[in-house]
């Protein structure tokens, strides 16, 4: 029996991410993403990161005392952001982001969504570059390499592998096979197969090997290699609770 | 945009444009006014909401204390799923989209030009930019409608001979709805087809930077039931 992936903290999941790595964070506005890990690798304090999530923080529903990889940001630990949103969906709201990149803190690559997704799909399917419509004729194409394919304009894109993905899933065996539960799943299998190493904060007690039905992993165990059991609040994160949705809901309709 | 501004509410504005959509359609809503979309009675139409996360066959939004806190739509909002759902990862989500399974997207925009080209992921002037899946979506679906203002909070134009900021993506736009009228792009420029009420022609003119096509009779914006 090889090495337990279990770990017994996020602290010791985290403890030996050098400075300079580069890591995809998980998860889409709330759901996903991993909360803990953020948490515990503002503790563990790795500086020089390139840091690769869908944006700079959860959406509009995430608590605002949650981690998000603004804690990181204004910890000073992170180089550079690779991301589908780098500017506030809406003008009212204020990211952490914009300080430091306004003051020149910070690099930042903008990538459409698909692209973003696509780059760790090819990392983690052995494909170097591919072709996308996605942004052709626009500024992001500008300087770059397109194809003509079938009478049609394609921008050529770039594999984006990972040091480390960040995740969090519903349910996990110990041999890290793991499931996703409703739209939980979106870039956090993509970013495990695209990275060197893989660490998972596990929401359901940890199965024996074989709990889970092999036709029914989402991800196999052979692409994880830590997780932790996200303990319960308020020790560990979990996404916000249904009164604070309700409050949320509220504002919303109220504006 | 309040909905005290003239011509059509928002919702108003996704009623029309909602109208649109044939059954058995796969629809992706954009962030802000579009989302309105999905509280269009479709009778017996069925209709397939796509999510950039990957959920695919979502409905109705949920009621305080139902939410299920592993599930939203692209714009975090809590959503039920409907009997045909089927959940998929961000890869396969933009795999639908990028190989045309997506019939239409509607998509919020801060200006759109005659010849079809649109702009909706940076402002003027502003560092950095918010484009999510707009740029997949824009090139890749099959139609793409924009529900917009009619003009900037300064009174300026957002339909102009040619977009003044960073474009989305070039002469995609088949559908303009705003509060002033129901427009649509065409190989010979930007067409009224329907006016809001209580506007009038020359107030549409008055405030649109490009050309226009107008017959002489334009109907009102078509509302049902």
């Amino acid at each position: 029996m090889s090495k337990s992936k279990i770990y017994p903290s996020f602290a010791d999941a985290v403890a030996d991410i050098p400075d300079g790595s580069t890591i995809g964070f998980g998860g889409f506005a709330v759901v996903g993403m991993p909360i803990n890990l953020y948490e515990a690798l503002s503790k563990q304090g790795a500086k020089g990161l390139t840091c690769v999530s869908n944006g700079t923080r959860g959406g509009s529903t995430m608590p605002s005392d949650a981690p998000t990889m603004e804690w990181l940001i204004s910890n000073d630990q992170v180089k550079k952001v690779i991301c589908s949103f780098t500017a506030p969906t809406r003008a009212s709201q204020k990211l952490v982001f914009s300080e430091y990149y306004e003051k020149g803190l910070i690099d930042a690559e903008l990538v459409p969504q698909g692209t973003l997704a696509e780059r760790m799909r090819a990392a983690g399917a052995g494909i170097p570059a591919f072709y996308t419509p996605a942004a052709v004729g626009t500024e992001l194409a500008e300087g770059r390499e397109t194809r003509v394919f079938n009478g049609r304009e394609y921008l050529l894109e770039e594999a984006l592998p990972l040091d480390y993905a960040f995740i969090r899933a519903y349910q996990a065996d110990a041999f890290g096979n793991l499931r996703f539960r409703r739209s939980q799943r979106n870039f956090n299998p993509l970013m495990a197969m695209a990275a060197r190493v893989t660490i998972v904060e596990v929401e359901e007690d940890i199965l024996p090997v074989g709990a889970i039905e092999p036709d029914d992993v989402h991800l196999p165990g052979i692409f994880v290699h830590r997780m932790v059991k996200i303990p319960p609040p308020p020790e560990g994160w979990w996404p916000q609770r249904p009164a604070e949705i309700a409050k949320l809901e509220a504002d919303r309709n109220a504006r | 945009m309040s909905d005290g501004a003239k011509g059509l509410t928002r919702q108003q504005m996704c009623d029309r444009v909602a109208m649109e959509f044939q059954d058995g359609w796969v629809v992706n809503l954009g962030i802000g006014i579009p989302t309105l979309c999905s509280n269009f009675n479709f009778g017996d139409k069925q209709i397939i909401f796509h999510a950039e996360n990957g959920v695919i066959g979502y409905g109705p939004l949920t009621g305080a204390g139902r939410e299920d806190l592993h599930l939203v739509n692209a714009g975090g909002q809590h959503v039920t799923l409907n009997p045909e759902a089927a959940i998929v990862h961000h890869a396969d989500s933009f795999g639908i989209i990028r190989s045309g399974r997506i019939d239409v997207t509607v998509l919020g925009a801060y200006e759109v030009a005659e010849n079809g080209d649109f702009a909706n992921w940076k402002m003027a002037g502003q560092k950095g930019g918010g484009i999510g899946g707009a740029m997949d979506l824009a090139a890749c679906a099959k139609h793409v409608f924009l529900a917009m203002e009619q003009v900037t909070r300064r009174g300026q134009p957002r339909l102009v001979e040619r977009c003044t900021i960073p474009v989305t993506a070039r002469g995609v736009v088949d559908l303009v709805i705003t509060n002033y009228g129901l427009f649509e792009i065409t190989p010979e420029g930007m067409a009224l087809r329907e006016i809001a009420p209580g506007i009038s022609v020359d107030e549409v003119r008055a405030t649109t930077g490009c050309n226009l096509l107008i017959p002489d009779e334009v109907p009102p914006v078509r509302m049902r039931g």
